[in-house]
């Protein structure tokens, strides 16, 4: 899922280290996920009806999920009742080669792109780069990304890794610019004279899609730039990815998700431009519209009962910025297109149990809760995060992991025993605080011996206090 | 050999067997839309004062300009905008309202898409784009745009770096409910294509430094009638 430069992913607990002592990375996400948080809260405060909106989003997307089949047959009888072509991809080979194939009918070599996750989680820009075509990024960041021949580093701001002189000495190199300054608003203007001849030349646009109403075949792409605009504007063949998951039922559902995405995203009332477009508008637009469904895992994390609330994401990275881990190792650390809470839940169930980097993420979380909190769609990711721990350890279990000689289940079965028992609880109190001694060092305990050692290696544990609560409840009378 | 749809719609049916009991039932079905709670506001309770208050002040927020004018004083409060702007080519959408323009001794030279329709390139090369609008939010400070008369097709109002756009006070409503609302017959009957416009196009993506207009037009200036 991650694009072939990465390196082959790595357990995050090891990944995330090298990004822990980026002091630099850690100052920009702090500072980039502090201001987000604070916006979001204002302007979600301001909402006197949030709760319900949360709320009703959570029922219609269960309600999607539970009828997922029907919805995406009547999305393809709409869309094509608008004048628009469907096409189905269980993979995303699947998906690369049906869009390949669209561009290389038109005997096209370069599309004009709109920034979007699902055709990065597909790795289109790759295979068609293989195909010989060229997928031009015209979000200002991908383009800085792309030009760098960078990888992103946070879904919000993807070149927040770069300064501005930096972005000035790659578009002084790349664009040809001599006389550019490194301010902001100098920069975002040579990146429009320099698309603007691009978009005015384009003859195919590829994009995501943020929803899809069934009912009507309304599909619609959210953005801030105008590059949205432009590419779902101004070719005249548009195509478009859209996760199966990404289905609303009907128009009036946009009164939900309209209110809840830009609130939750940007942390702005409404982010600048919102385009709907409902098959294809003589006169106006793209003549030609092609729609890919898209599956590649979906259908998989729709399987687990517990699991497939994860599908009711719509991508707002909220719970990135509130999220103590996210804050401190960034979006690299993730190995995947979808970092942060949500990517902890999401990545694992998309690859499947066998995916070494991709199993660990459910563990990049101290299940604080505040992503659960914001999420807009209610999505308890943290009762997920748990349930993808279990099937994890049971995942490897039928593996034969724990074949050896491993400490770690057999204390959890001890540990299980003695909380059943209040007596036997007490005593292994006492046995554990004796023992501790040897360990504690100003009140803390930030190394355990031999296996043990595991659970302090990232943490430290406070010790059993001298008296605990039910020794202190008992000389209370 | 099975098709990617079969094997997508065979995958979701027995990711769901379980819970629905049965095989679903694939065709000639409208999915249920039972038990959905919606107990969110659907209709402000501001007066139309509060509103066009609150449309004003939120249209600011987003740095774009707001003006009010009488409907009679509309050519010349235009005048003066492209004046001030420097707008020398002014684009016009099919069916806008003709008393609403300069007077030619404005210097403002009008073109139109009404006759034809008018090249990308000259689209491009004009100064600013004069529209009227479906509804706007007062809410959220959007103007909602559906291509209908004297708002065009989606091109004239994002290739020029100016956007002046025309809003009626009949024509906004309180929140983002009531605007849907507006708009679901014309999406039913008309399938048109709708654009929601919240301010001047922007970038955070340097250094989270915001800059407003990026690709669509650089500045949008309101004029409540």
């Amino acid at each position: 899922m991650s694009s072939s430069k990465t390196a082959v992913p790595q357990a995050f607990e090891k990944t995330a280290r090298t990004y822990l002592d980026d002091a630099q990375l850690r100052r920009n996400l702090g500072h980039a996920t502090r201001t987000i948080r604070n916006k979001r809260n204002n302007v979600v405060g301001e909402m006197p009806d949030w709760e319900e909106l949360r709320e009703s989003g959570r029922q219609i997307k269960q309600n999607v999920m539970m009828n997922l089949d029907r919805y995406l047959l009547q999305l393809e009888e709409s869309v094509i009742k608008a004048g628009g072509v469907v096409h189905w991809a269980h993979d995303a080979a699947d998906a690369n080669r049906i869009i390949a194939n669209l561009i290389k009918e038109k005997g096209e070599s370069e599309v004009v792109k709109v920034k979007s996750i699902t055709t990065d989680e597909i790795g289109l820009n790759d295979a068609l780069d293989k195909e010989g075509i060229h997928a031009l990024e015209t979000d200002l960041a991908e383009l800085i990304v792309q030009m760098a021949g960078d990888e992103p580093s946070h879904i919000l701001v993807p070149a927040i890794h770069k300064n501005r002189s930096e972005i000035r000495d790659l578009f002084r190199e790349k664009l040809g610019i001599e006389n550019l300054s490194d301010k902001p608003a100098e920069l975002a203007d040579a990146a429009r004279r320099y698309l603007r001849k691009k978009f005015l030349h384009a003859k195919i646009g590829v994009s995501g899609a943020n929803f899809a109403v069934a009912e009507t075949g309304t599909v619609v792409v959210v953005e801030s730039e105008g590059n949205g605009r432009m590419c779902t504007t101004l070719p005249q063949t548009l195509i478009s990815v859209l996760g199966i998951e990404k289905i609303i039922p009907t128009w009036q559902d946009f009164e939900v998700f309209m209110q809840l995405l830009p609130r939750s995203s940007t942390a702005e009332r409404m982010n600048p431009y919102n385009n709907f477009w409902t098959g294809t508008t003589a006169g106006d637009g793209p003549q030609e519209f092609h729609l890919v469904l898209l599956d590649n895992g979906r259908t998989s994390v729709l399987a687990d009962e517990t699991g497939r609330d994860t599908l009711h994401c719509i991508r707002c990275s909220a719970c990135l910025n509130v999220c103590p881990v996210y804050e401190r190792t960034g979006g690299h650390a993730y190995h995947s297109v979808y970092p942060g809470p949500i990517g902890a839940i999401l990545t694992p169930q998309l690859r499947g149990p066998d995916d070494v980097a991709a199993a660990s993420l459910p563990y990049a979380s101290s299940l604080c809760g505040a992503c659960y909190e914001v999420c807009p769609v209610k999505i308890n990711i943290p009762e997920i995060l748990v349930h993808l721990r279990n099937k994890g350890v049971r995942h490897k279990k039928r593996r034969g992991f724990f074949s050896g000689v491993r400490i770690e289940p057999v204390i959890m079965k001890m540990a299980a025993h003695a909380f059943r028992r209040r007596a036997l609880y007490e005593m292994a109190q006492k046995v554990a605080r004796i023992g501790q001694r040897l360990y504690v060092r100003k009140g803390i305990i930030s190394k355990l011996p031999f296996q043990l050692s595991s659970w302090t290696e990232m943490r430290d544990l406070k010790p059993i206090p001298e008296q605990t609560f039910r020794e202190w409840w008992r000389t209370r009378s | 050999m099975k098709n990617s749809k079969d094997i997508i719609l065979k995958r979701i049916q027995s990711a769901l067997r379980k819970e629905n009991g049965m095989k679903p039932q694939l065709s000639g079905m409208e999915p249920p839309l039972r038990g959905i709670d919606r107990k969110y506001e659907t209709h402000s309770k501001l007066s139309q004062v509060e509103r066009l208050r609150l449309f004003m002040e939120r249209v600011s927020d987003y740095k774009a300009n707001v003006t009010r004018a009488e409907e009679k004083e509309l050519p010349k409060v235009i005048a003066d905008i492209c004046a001030v702007e420097q707008v020398k080519k002014l684009v016009i959408p099919p069916g806008i309202d003709t008393n609403w323009l300069p007077e030619k001794t404005s210097g403002v030279a009008l073109i139109s898409d009404e006759s034809g329709p008018l090249s990308i390139q000259e689209i491009d090369q004009s100064d600013a784009v004069l529209t009227g609008c479906f509804r706007a939010v007062a809410q959220t400070g959007t103007i909602v745009m559906t291509g209908g008369a004297g708002q065009g097709r989606r091109l004239l109002t994002l290739l020029p770096d100016f956007h002046i756009c025309v809003v009626r006070t009949d024509q906004v409503v309180g929140i983002i409910p009531e605007a849907f609302w507006d708009l679901d017959p014309l999406i039913r009957e008309k399938k048109v294509p709708v654009t929601f416009i919240s301010g001047p196009s922007a970038t955070s993506d340097i250094e989270l430094d915001r800059v407003e207009g990026v690709h669509g037009p650089r500045r949008l200036h309101v004029v409540i009638v």
